[in-house]
């Protein structure tokens, strides 16, 4: 059973229509209980930071989530939650990677809208991808780069494009809406 | 580096697309999911689905549409049309919408913008804007066009821009049908006013318009219809087209 966090403002449906098409099983959930005995764990984001935050502390969620040890993905807002630290309403986040969340500088275009392509790939999420395939991403902000960086992508400034340590994985581009080459991303982490 | 988005936009009555579509495979001309496939398949990067029901009935149709296009399509797609408060929203995302666009409404009402993105988020917020020049101003015109505002539209940007929009759908009335070309004046207007990504729409005829428009302009995505219906711009001819001209495509 995958369980996806189910936090008000996500995309939840999306993600779970992907998985499903994968051939697994899905429940959408904020219960503390079946999110922990999941086999693994989809943290979809959409939203904003520091509302997305006094969610997970009202569900208790930010105390259970840094505990799990099954394989958990945080996509989007997701992964920027398990940083450090977000600039978007100030938010002290779960603090899996040890990063900082920023707005982009508001010189050139944002949010960061569309298909962008990955380097400096490596870990298994990636598997099968190469530098021309591309992602849909939407985010005003980006997670720095740092020792937990599995590739990187360029807009106005280099970031990370997906994260990982230990059993915590992040991408900033959705999978579950990036065609055929977010499938293959959605399919490496389930069958992790 | 962050690539050019082609968007075919379908108009969706009663859970179908009505405007003359003309495929060799008429079967899918009226079922806006099957046609979904198609552009997918053709490489399109988003879609816009504007529904243009009246009833209840049709919007409810429309809610089916959403859920049946989500589980079968996996690209980004936006839902416009008659979208007036933030419920509307939440049941067209909760479906597997992606965006919305809202247009008269926002001029109605313009802290419905402010509610969404609060709400639901930035990205999720695309506001469509139909402008026209009237005596060398630009004006925004709601209900489809119909009704002139005395708002003027760079203004009306920086408005949106400020109570959080996430992306602007820009129609240009003088242009759109022509088949001329992008309204490439009114787009850089706009883009010196905000840094918002912009969706260019009306006027589109042939390929070149499109490397004229990613060329002159910052947008970051041109939307069109007919060409596209009427198969005499293929998605993927264009974006070969574009790639030889240097452009940044998928």
């Amino acid at each position: 059973m995958i369980a996806i966090i189910d936090y008000v403002a996500g995309n939840v449906k999306s993600v779970e229509n992907a998985v499903k098409k994968l051939g697994y099983e899905t429940l959408i959930t904020s219960n503390p209980e079946e999110i922990g005995n999941a086999e693994k764990v989809i943290f979809p984001g959409v939203g904003e930071a520091s509302t997305a935050m006094n969610y997970l502390r009202l569900k208790k969620l930010d105390e259970l989530i840094p505990t799990l040890k099954q394989p958990f993905l945080g996509i989007c807002l997701g992964q920027q939650l398990l940083c450090d630290f977000s600039e978007e309403g100030n938010a002290k986040c779960l603090g899996i990677f040890n990063l900082k969340v920023k707005k982009f500088p508001s010189t050139d275009i944002a949010p960061h809208t569309g298909w962008n392509n990955l380097q400096k790939m490596n870990g298994p999420l990636l598997e099968g991808i190469s530098e021309t395939d591309t992602f849909y991403f939407v985010h005003s902000y980006y997670c720095e780069i740092g020792e937990n960086t599995t590739s990187e992508c360029d807009y106005i400034l280099p970031f990370s494009a997906t994260l990982q340590k230990d059993n915590f994985y992040g991408t900033q581009f959705h999978p579950e809406k990036s065609g055929d080459v977010g499938s293959l991303v959605l399919q490496n982490f389930l069958k992790l | 580096m962050l690539k050019k988005r082609i968007i075919p936009c379908l108009d969706i009555k009663d859970g179908k697309t009505v405007k003359g579509i003309q495929f060799e495979d008429l079967r899918i001309a009226g079922d806006p999911v099957e046609l979904a496939k198609k552009y997918v398949n053709d490489s399109a990067d988003e879609l816009v689905f504007l529904d243009v029901t009246a009833t209840l009935e049709g919007r409810k149709t429309l809610i089916e549409l959403v859920e049946k296009l989500s589980l079968e399509i996996n690209i980004p797609f936006t839902i416009g049309g008659g979208i007036s408060s933030a419920q509307d929203v939440e049941a067209l995302l909760k479906a597997g919408a992606d965006k919305v666009s809202i247009n008269s409404a926002a001029v109605r009402r313009p802290e419905l913008v402010r509610e969404i993105a609060q709400q639901f988020g930035n990205q999720c917020v695309v506001v469509a804007i139909d402008t026209k020049n009237i005596n060398g101003e630009d004006y925004v015109f709601i209900n489809g066009g119909k009704i002139q505002t005395q708002l003027k539209t760079l203004e009306w940007v920086k408005t949106v821009a400020d109570l959080g929009a996430g992306e602007l759908l820009l129609t240009s009335m003088d242009f759109d049908g022509t088949k001329n070309g992008f309204d490439i004046r009114m787009l850089q207007n706009v883009s010196q006013v905000c840094h918002l990504p912009i969706i260019a729409s009306g006027g589109a005829g042939k390929m070149e318009d499109f490397t004229e428009v990613f060329t002159e302009t910052k947008v970051t995505g041109a939307l069109a219809a007919s060409i596209f219906h009427f198969n005499e711009i293929k998605i993927v001819d264009l974006k070969e087209n574009l790639k030889q001209n240097k452009i940044s495509i998928r």
